[in-house]
């Protein structure tokens, strides 16, 4: 299996970020024991110049990872084809154990490198780094949840035998199965709609605040997290049901193919970007006062809120817009 | 603003300074464009066939019944039909006459089959498609069509109709004959058939049906449509794949390349270097004017190489990988490939040139960048 060309370039991907992510972290290291800028020693000057290096290929693997992530989604979909019993990414992902871990692995990544990039790009608002520091600790901490994606994904690849019998996303997002999947499947349809609402309000509102008083940030960012999980229960509770027309199918992976225009990616690519952007958000926002940072800092701060609020309010105008198209009646 | 503004002028000043290095520059995006090029005909035209095969798969019956003798492929009862039509859910059953023909003139294999319902030849004349015409060279209109089954055997049909090339992919060998000239042709007995076809209602049963089917009938073989487009599927996908693991190999040497290309700077472009740096740029600044060189180079080079690549897939036919991609036979099929690329296609192919160049090209860039502008310009 491994012999498709975006399973190849995923792998190359991966590779690339586990090995740039080992040099960075053997570098983090070296910052977090040794950076001192007051310091003019060569060691301390080679760090500075090699920092430039590391924070420019570190951020360039990240940003590669971040699209790997809607292609590995769009690649197990397509796959899906090829396994009995899959209708979407939901079988393939199912096929061998490691299809899901690896999935989440990726999204903690693709999480973990926006935020990272958020605070690489503050970090080059200051003329004094900054943000050197906290920056190098959070490759340490991004650096083995890559490898850990990278391992996870091969793993994954490796064991996809077309002969084995996956089961389907109906059988996985319905309310009698057990695990997480049936208790999102589970919860009220209106309820769902009501704490999504409440939700887009609430994140709204702060984000609002934030970009008016340049305070709360970190209000935003947790209010950001919520509307994620909020948003992506609603979407399998009810959202799903009215972008199928089926008041029983709740696979949020089966909006991705092509017989519902790609809606899904309407659906994703700005929750998945607000919600990266708040965390961002919420990562640097602790670093306002620092010296080089008071003056340049706020309107970048300003400028990425707005981003993120305009993603939230994207998921919920594609929200308004499935549940008006579709013929499919809920309630009443 | 202010950084839009400041990666304009960048890509401003980089595009003037590409324009100053002419030779250099479009070497460097001429060989890029190249594994592009190789690597894009290789996904453009596999994703084509595999449309092809879609496409051509929807007229197959959704079930497909065979008799196994010895493991191989026997023929198989007219009983079995009527078995067949007793589950529920099962429609249209028939036995089809089918098998090949080996046409030792032109050294071909022709596939013959009985066709049902309306499209049967009259006894004694047979349809064919263009590829037989072409291997025989019977370009006369009237022509008649020997068939030769051993030494001093020859028999002869008349040609009623040709298959038109819009359906070459699956007529080009085709020779459809008349049920009766069929069985005394081959010397196929009577209440036999190749195989049994049949029609599913509700495509979600079927593996129910094909369940019940086995436990009826254990000794035949069921084959679902869905098993042979995943087959097609696999193939293609896997000389797909070979074919961009051998591209890979190419990219890495072209990205060894433009590594050494970039650490390796003339005279000149360190005096320019160091010049900037006297002024006032920073480390910053230079990585980031080397980066949108190199952003123009690939997206310059990708852009080329992909519309190059549509060009000899689409308009050429493919002629550098169809033999390897598509298989090949003595009767090719001449057909047009449908233009089949997806957003994913690109991205995949962008990730897979552009990203192993940035990779390989940033650590010499920054390591001119950072020198300090007396040591470079010594």
């Amino acid at each position: 299996m491994i012999f498709r060309t975006p399973i190849l370039t995923l792998l190359l991907v991966s590779a690339l970020a586990i090995l740039v992510a080992l040099g960075a972290a053997w570098f983090g290291q070296r910052v977090l024991r040794q950076w001192d800028l007051t310091s003019g020693s060569r060691a301390q000057l080679l760090m500075e110049r090699r920092t430039e290096l590391i924070s420019t290929l570190f951020a360039m693997v990240m940003l590669a990872e971040a699209v790997a992530l809607f292609l590995f989604v769009f690649n197990a979909d397509r796959m899906a084809a090829l396994f009995v019993g899959a209708m979407c990414a939901v079988g393939t992902l199912n096929v061998n154990p490691y299809g899901f871990p690896a999935l989440y692995a990726k999204i903690g990544v693709f999480f973990a490198a926006a935020v990272w990039l958020v605070m690489d790009h503050v970090d080059r608002l200051g003329r004094d780094y900054p943000l050197t520091r906290a920056k190098y600790a959070l490759v340490l901490a991004i650096a083995p949840l890559v490898i850990v994606a990278g391992g996870l994904e091969l793993a994954w690849y490796l064991g996809l035998k077309t002969d084995v019998i996956t089961s389907c996303c109906s059988k996985l997002f319905t309310p009698a199965n057990a695990g997480i999947s049936d208790e999102m499947a589970a919860v009220d349809p209106a309820l769902a709609l009501w704490a999504l609402a409440g939700a887009q309000v609430l994140v709204l509102a702060l984000g609002t605040f934030a970009a008016k008083t340049g305070r709360g940030h970190g209000l935003f960012a947790l209010a950001g997290a919520v509307f994620f999980a909020v948003a992506l229960t609603a979407m399998v509770s009810v959202i799903a049901l009215y972008v199928y027309e089926n008041p029983n199918h709740h696979c949020p992976f089966c909006i991705l193919k092509p017989e519902y225009g790609y809606i899904g990616y309407a659906f994703y690519i700005p929750l998945f970007g607000a919600t990266a952007l708040a965390l961002g958000l919420g990562a640097v926002a602790p670093f306002k006062r620092r010296g080089s940072l008071r003056a340049p800092l706020p309107p970048v701060l300003r400028r990425l809120t707005l981003w993120a609020m305009a993603g939230f309010a994207a998921y919920g105008a594609v929200t308004l817009y499935a549940i008006a198209r579709s013929h499919l009646i809920l309630f009443g | 603003m202010k950084t839009l503004r400041r990666q304009r002028a960048l890509a401003d000043y980089t595009l003037a300074a590409l324009a100053r290095r002419k030779v250099k520059n479009s070497a460097l995006v001429g060989v890029f464009s190249l594994v592009v090029f190789l690597l894009a005909s290789a996904m453009f035209f596999a994703s084509a066939l595999r449309h092809e095969a879609d496409t051509a798969l929807q007229g197959v019956p959704d079930l497909i019944v065979q008799h196994l003798s010895l493991g191989r492929q026997g023929m198989i009862s007219e009983d079995r039909i009527a078995e067949l039509e007793s589950i529920r859910g099962v429609s249209k059953v028939r036995g089809r006459l089918w098998g090949y023909y080996y046409d030792r003139v032109v050294g071909a294999n022709y596939t013959v089959m009985v066709p049902d319902g309306g499209a049967m030849p009259p006894p004694g004349q047979v349809i064919v498609g263009e590829g037989v015409l072409r291997a025989r060279g019977l370009d006369w209109e009237g022509a008649p069509l020997f068939l030769s089954r051993k030494q001093g055997d020859l028999s002869r049909f008349d040609i009623a109709k040709t298959f038109d090339s819009d359906s070459a992919l699956l007529t080009a060998d085709l020779l459809l004959m008349n049920e009766a000239d069929f069985r005394a042709f081959f010397s196929v007995p009577a209440g036999v058939y190749t195989d049994i076809a049949a029609r599913v209602r509700n495509a979600n049963e079927l593996a129910t049906i094909v369940d019940k089917a086995t436990r009826i009938m254990p000794d035949e073989r069921f084959v679902t449509r869905d098993d042979i487009a995943r087959t097609y599927m696999k193939l293609f996908d896997w000389r797909e794949g070979l074919m961009v693991a051998l591209g890979a190999m190419a990219m890495l040497a072209f990205a060894i390349f433009a590594a050494d290309k970039a650490s390796g700077l003339s005279a000149e472009e360190s005096r320019e270097i160091g010049i900037l740096k006297a002024i006032g740029w920073d480390t910053r600044d230079v990585i980031a004017m080397k980066l949108w060189e190199g952003g123009l180079v690939s997206i310059g080079a990708f852009l080329l190489g992909c519309v190059a690549a549509y060009a000899h897939v689409f308009w050429f036919g493919a002629t550098l990988f169809a033999p390897v991609l598509k298989g090949w036979a003595v009767i090719y099929p001449d057909f047009p490939l449908a233009p089949v690329i997806d957003a994913a296609q690109l991205v995949t192919l962008f990730l897979l040139t552009v990203l192993p160049y940035a990779a390989a090209t940033v650590v010499p860039v920054w390591r001119v960048a950072s020198a300090d502008p007396d040591a470079v310009m010594r």
